[in-house]
């Protein structure tokens, strides 16, 4: 298996006479979780349609898997899987059939070291959809519906895994069984996982990785911790002295704390110091972009 | 072969699903159930000048309809509701998956057109005694109504792919309507004008029907039949000119349009399918 799981270069899209896509480049390490973050109309969905093989570039070069997705065929397909935003199909299908059937496309192109596809049964126990295995999908709520849209998407153990804003609509619970269930993916399948979202705590949680993409550019591109220390100087100091409490924006948290700590030694109490979170480092460069 | 595996698999399940679901059911039976009705409530008429009923007359014409109106119609709705609710492209995002999309959609719609005609035949044979049904006779109708699926599904293929909402489904069914009122399954042909005539010959559904009456109707009933034949050689000729026009259209086409699928794409129409629901 290659270092690289997808190579984009110079990207370019365009619709009649707008641009919206101007030069995106970045790459997906193999085993790494990249969350792709950006203002609506950034162009994050027609990117990953273009890596998915959905939808044709106007320029740029990008390689997935060893292959150009414009041209790939049905074994560089059966590598990829996709979960969606908005699945409303096979409504009529039963929950394990749909499974089973789906996964029956993936069985010849199986390898020695990836067994394809993923054994029904194990599945729905991963997703936890086990006690609705013979459900008409139709009558799946909108939570159980997602769980079984990442189901299809992995059933045929894929290499390289897009999820579009995969919890949206969850509630609280939902969201964090699916966030272990990516890291089961990635700790256990070594896949690779390029998802959007709006969350910017759950890109925090899940992402090794965080691209943003503006305005049809990348305005940024780093782990959420490297994200943040760009934004270190604003840092934020917490404490109470004498039942008081005292909040102090600072550039230089630490020799503030020593100085706090020298001047009224112990006296402070609650001490916190806040860096900025990927929350407020988005909202920083998203706003430095537009500028 | 395994996309043949996988697209028979396929359609049988979707079968299944049809047999198991009642409102599926009741609208896979709704049509011959009705034209059976009504050919039972006119078994009193006889074709003129004979003592042959006219219930007797019309129902393998009914036969021949039911294959078009799933060959056609029905694909074409199929394909529309499909691409709306993402289950093509689902087949897209499969490998091997829009090879046994196509051949499961045939399965099913093959599986729907015998389950009705085989229905609609022993009611048929039941209820009207005057059906004469030979060896002959069988033997053709296995090969009209199989000629004839071949001719409809591609047309239903091309056109489904071409219907952007299943709202425009009825720009398809209300000119299919108006051609199987020429097409001589309810009204002998030869009573019609003689530009009617023709047109209605240049279509399909009257060569489904002309082969399947020559399967089930006693040799005497072809005098009321363009030039007083069966004219057998143009049914197999007429068939396999629209079979051989379609699975040539057909392939494009559709790959076209699944081509442009995706699920920015899929997402809108989801949009628009909102706003019209509120």
């Amino acid at each position: 298996m290659s270092d690289v799981a997808a190579e984009v270069r110079d990207l370019r899209m365009r619709y009649g006479a707008k641009e919206v896509l101007s030069g995106v480049d970045f790459s997906l390490r193999t085993g790494e979780v990249v969350a792709m973050l950006g203002p609506n109309g950034a162009g994050k969905t027609t990117t990953i349609e273009i890596l998915e093989g959905f939808r044709m570039r106007s320029a740029g070069e990008v390689t997935v898997l060893g292959q150009d997705p414009a041209r790939a065929g049905e074994a560089w397909r059966a590598r990829i899987g996709v979960v969606l935003q908005s699945w409303r199909d096979h409504a009529k299908w039963r929950v394990r059939e749909l499974l089973r059937h789906l996964g029956t496309y993936y069985a010849r192109y199986g390898t020695p070291e990836i067994a394809r596809p993923w054994d029904v049964d194990e599945l729905l126990a991963l997703v936890g959809l086990t006690a609705h295995a013979n459900a008409r999908i139709g009558t799946l709520s909108g939570g159980q519906r997602r769980r079984l849209d990442v189901a299809i998407g992995i059933v045929g153990h894929p290499e390289l895994l897009f999820l579009d804003e995969p919890t949206a609509g969850f509630d609280p619970a939902a969201r964090r069984e699916f966030h272990e269930l990516v890291h089961r993916l990635t700790d256990t399948e070594r896949a690779t996982v390029l998802l959007t979202t709006h969350d910017l705590a759950e890109a925090e949680k899940l992402a090794d990785r965080v691209i943003i993409l503006a305005g049809g550019t990348i305005i940024a591109d780093g782990s959420p911790d490297e994200l943040a220390l760009r934004m270190s100087g604003n840092a934020e100091v917490r404490w109470t002295r004498d039942g008081q409490r005292y909040v102090h924006p600072t550039d230089q948290a630490t020799k503030f704390t020593r100085d706090l700590f020298a001047q009224f030694g112990e006296s402070v109490e609650d001490l916190e110091v806040r860096r900025p979170g990927l929350e407020d480092t988005y909202m920083e460069l998203v706003r430095e972009y537009e500028q | 072969m395994n996309a043949i595996r996988l697209g028979v698999g396929r359609g049988w399940i979707e079968i299944r699903h049809t047999l198991t679901y009642w409102p599926d059911l009741f609208q896979a039976l709704f049509f011959s159930g009705i034209s059976i009705l009504v050919l039972f409530l006119m078994r009193g008429h006889h074709v003129p000048g004979t003592s042959f009923s006219l219930g007797s007359l019309t129902l393998p014409g009914i036969i021949g309809m039911n294959v078009a109106v799933g060959g056609i119609t029905g694909v074409t709705a199929l394909l529309a509701v499909d691409r709306e609710d993402g289950t093509l492209l689902r087949a897209k995002a499969t490998p091997g998956g829009m090879t046994a999309y196509v051949l499961g959609k045939i399965t099913l719609t093959s599986g729907n057109a015998l389950i009705g005609v085989v229905l609609t035949l022993v009611l048929g044979l039941i209820a009207f005694p005057g059906l004469a049904v030979t060896a002959t006779g069988l033997l053709t109708l296995i090969w009209v109504v199989t000629l004839g699926l071949l001719a409809t599904i591609p047309l239903g293929i091309a056109l489904g792919s071409t219907i952007a909402d299943p709202r425009f489904l009825t720009l398809i069914v209300l000119p299919f309507s108006a051609l199987t009122a020429i097409s001589g399954i309810f009204y002998p042909i030869t009573h019609l004008p003689g530009w009617l005539q023709g047109i209605g010959q240049l279509f399909p559904m009257y060569w489904l029907g002309l082969g399947v009456r020559a399967a089930l109707l006693p040799d005497a009933l072809k005098s009321v039949e363009i030039d007083g034949s069966w004219r057998l050689g143009y049914v197999l000729l007429a068939l396999t000119g629209w079979a051989a026009a379609g699975l040539l259209v057909a392939p494009p086409i559709l790959r076209r349009m699944a081509q442009r699928e995706s699920g920015s794409r899929v997402a809108a129409r989801r949009e628009r399918a909102m706003l019209r629901a509120t």
